[in-house]
């Protein structure tokens, strides 16, 4: 008797979400399957990669990291055009840090400068997200939300204490956005019934369940993604649909093995290589719990992540 | 959980006015409020329906799904009024359901092939022309011989809800922990498991109003926790629905939040 691959029926699909306008659009989720099990059912998209840009220069990144953009930091929109034309990445995060009152307190309105400029730069969807401090979040991300008005970025993040503000606004000027929770997975599904109480959307929802590094939690992340994943797809609840995010490479970069010399720990090898590597991984793991949405820094890092993720949808 | 919605009765005195003068809104107005309290089917009921059940059902059929888009669990003893609600059936929605065949030649031998025929689920009453059994073993005996007769007529077994039928409380008290085993033992007759369904009101049948919805709710929650699949009950007590959705968080088959009542 042949043998007869045994499969599950799911009833859940995840949302699609499509983000920026034109020919550059991009649409993330769509799956009615666990991650990469393509025999039981579909997974129309891929998981997407965008690149994190910051509204000021990179100084506090090390220096593997900002090699790669190396005389366009210092200006958002070069830097952004430099990561949409030279490096062909889909999708540009920009982080606002500046406006968080530990890093240059910026105002809501020298960030919605920047927001123009970036978006009068590129033609790939954006990200904007501000700097995660509940109070100043509230203030930014209306505003830069008007500024990016028409172009259908995603805006992040809210949170439990703030959500109220970032989503009406994000709401009257149609973008999408992305709702964090303190990596607790009843957290994430009261934040988004929340959202969904106060009228939004929830096929306008990407959850951000809250991303570790490989070595610092990531076990932690996965196991609420993974739970996230089934509630959506085997118990086909709809407050768990939304694609997930996972906004890594900022936790990636901080990590002693990114950052440690070879002078320091000679035993760990090329630094570059090193730093490279942990990000990519980090990112595979994310895939594999059910990231829709990536969010990196190292342009090597997103190619061999980019190279997994064709070879595991050829599957 | 598969919550049938049991208020379009002829039994219910304005439902049956209804029915008898071709008036539809008060069973629309029934239909639509009980699909946006969560039903996921909607039983119409027309009872023995001997004088014209063929046009009367065809006519609630067409009636309800007007309005209310889901799959309709079509209920009457008369077979031929039971074809017609199957013909009648907008199965865009889903697939119908044949309320239902028991265990005796007779009821087997009309109902079994119209589910066949029409590719409907079937309810199935465990108990046989001699009358109900006495405890869930023999319950599931019938039910094996239902089983096995739906396989006769090329019906599948994921197309049947076996029913143990639940007794009233008041007259037959052991019957409560039959029922609960029975819904356990039907679901180790086969593999995949056998789906079970209750009508859940009989538990309280003939009980002092005021004692009826705690007994239908608790009772529930214990036919949930044994794997219950589905039951004909009433979507609009929002405390049944409520014991619903936290059996089966409490079950770990939904996700706890805050507000997971709301959803």
């Amino acid at each position: 008797m042949p043998f007869v691959v045994p499969k599950e029926n799911y009833t859940g699909r995840i949302y699609t979400v499509e983000i920026g306008t034109g020919e550059k659009a991009v649409k993330v989720g769509g799956a009615n399957t666990l991650p990469y099990l393509g025999f039981e059912g579909e997974i129309p998209n891929p998981p997407a990669i965008a690149i994190e840009i910051q509204d000021i220069p990179a100084k506090d990144w090390p220096e593997t990291l900002k090699k790669p953009f190396d005389g366009v930091t210092d200006d958002p929109a070069a830097w952004a055009r430099f990561c949409e034309k030279e490096l062909g990445v889909g999708i540009i995060a920009l982080r606002l840090i500046s406006t968080h009152p530990d890093y240059g307190d910026r105002k809501p309105e020298e960030a919605a400068k920047t927001v123009e400029a970036v978006l009068g730069a590129v033609s790939v969807p954006l990200i904007i997200l501000g700097s995660e401090h509940v109070e100043k979040d509230t203030q930014v991300l209306k505003v830069v939300s008007e500024a990016a008005k028409g172009r259908n970025c995603i805006i992040g993040k809210a949170q439990e204490e703030n959500y109220k503000t970032i989503a009406a606004s994000a709401m009257a000027n149609n973008h999408k956005i992305i709702a964090m929770s303190q990596l607790d997975v009843n957290l994430a599904k009261q934040m988004n019934i929340l959202l969904m109480q106060m009228g939004f959307d929830k096929e306008r929802i990407l959850t951000d369940p809250m991303s570790s590094a490989l070595g610092y939690g990531l076990e932690y992340t996965y196991s609420v993604m993974e739970r996230i994943r089934l509630a959506a797809i085997v118990q086909n609840d709809p407050a768990m649909q939304p694609p997930l995010v996972s906004d890594i490479g900022r936790n990636v970069w901080k990590a002693k093995e990114t950052i440690a010399s070879e002078s320091d720990i000679p035993e760990w090898g090329s630094v570059e290589e090193r730093g490279i590597t942990f990000e990519a991984v980090t990112a595979i793991s994310m895939i594999m719990a059910g990231s829709d949405l990536l969010i990196m820094r190292h342009p090597k890092a997103i190619e061999i992540v980019k190279k997994t993720i064709n070879e595991l949808m050829e599957r | 959980m598969l919550i049938i919605g049991e208020r379009i009765s002829i039994l219910a005195k304005k439902m049956r006015d209804a029915m008898l003068s071709r008036d539809p809104k008060p069973i629309q107005d029934r239909a639509v409020a009980q699909v946006e309290k969560g039903a996921d089917m909607l039983d119409v009921s027309i009872g023995p329906a001997d004088d014209g059940g063929e046009a009367l059902m065809d006519w609630v059929v067409k009636t309800v799904q007007e309005v209310a888009h889901v799959p309709l669990c079509i209920d009457t003893t008369n077979p031929k009024a039971m074809e017609a609600g199957l013909k009648a059936h907008n199965s865009t929605f889903g697939r119908p359901m044949i309320n239902s065949t028991d265990g005796s030649e007779e009821r087997m031998n009309t109902m079994l092939p119209l589910a066949a025929r029409y590719n409907a689920d079937i309810i199935a009453l465990t108990l046989s022309g001699s009358g109900i059994p006495a405890t869930a073993e023999d319950r599931c005996g019938i039910a094996s011989e239902i089983m096995s007769k739906a396989l006769e007529f090329g019906l599948p077994l994921e197309n049947i809800y076996l029913d143990p039928l639940i007794l009233a409380i008041n007259c037959m008290q052991d019957q409560a922990k039959e029922g609960i085993k029975a819904i356990k033992l039907f679901q180790e007759i086969n593999d995949p498991p056998m789906k079970t369904s209750v009508g859940l009101s009989n538990i309280s049948n003939g009980c002092p109003k005021e004692l009826r919805e705690i007994i239908n709710r608790t009772y529930l929650s214990l036919l949930i926790y044994e794997g219950l699949t589905a039951a004909i009950a009433d979507p609009t007590d929002k405390a049944l629905m409520d014991v619903v959705k936290t059996t089966e968080m409490l079950m770990g088959k939904r996700l706890y939040a805050h507000s997971f009542l709301d959803l």
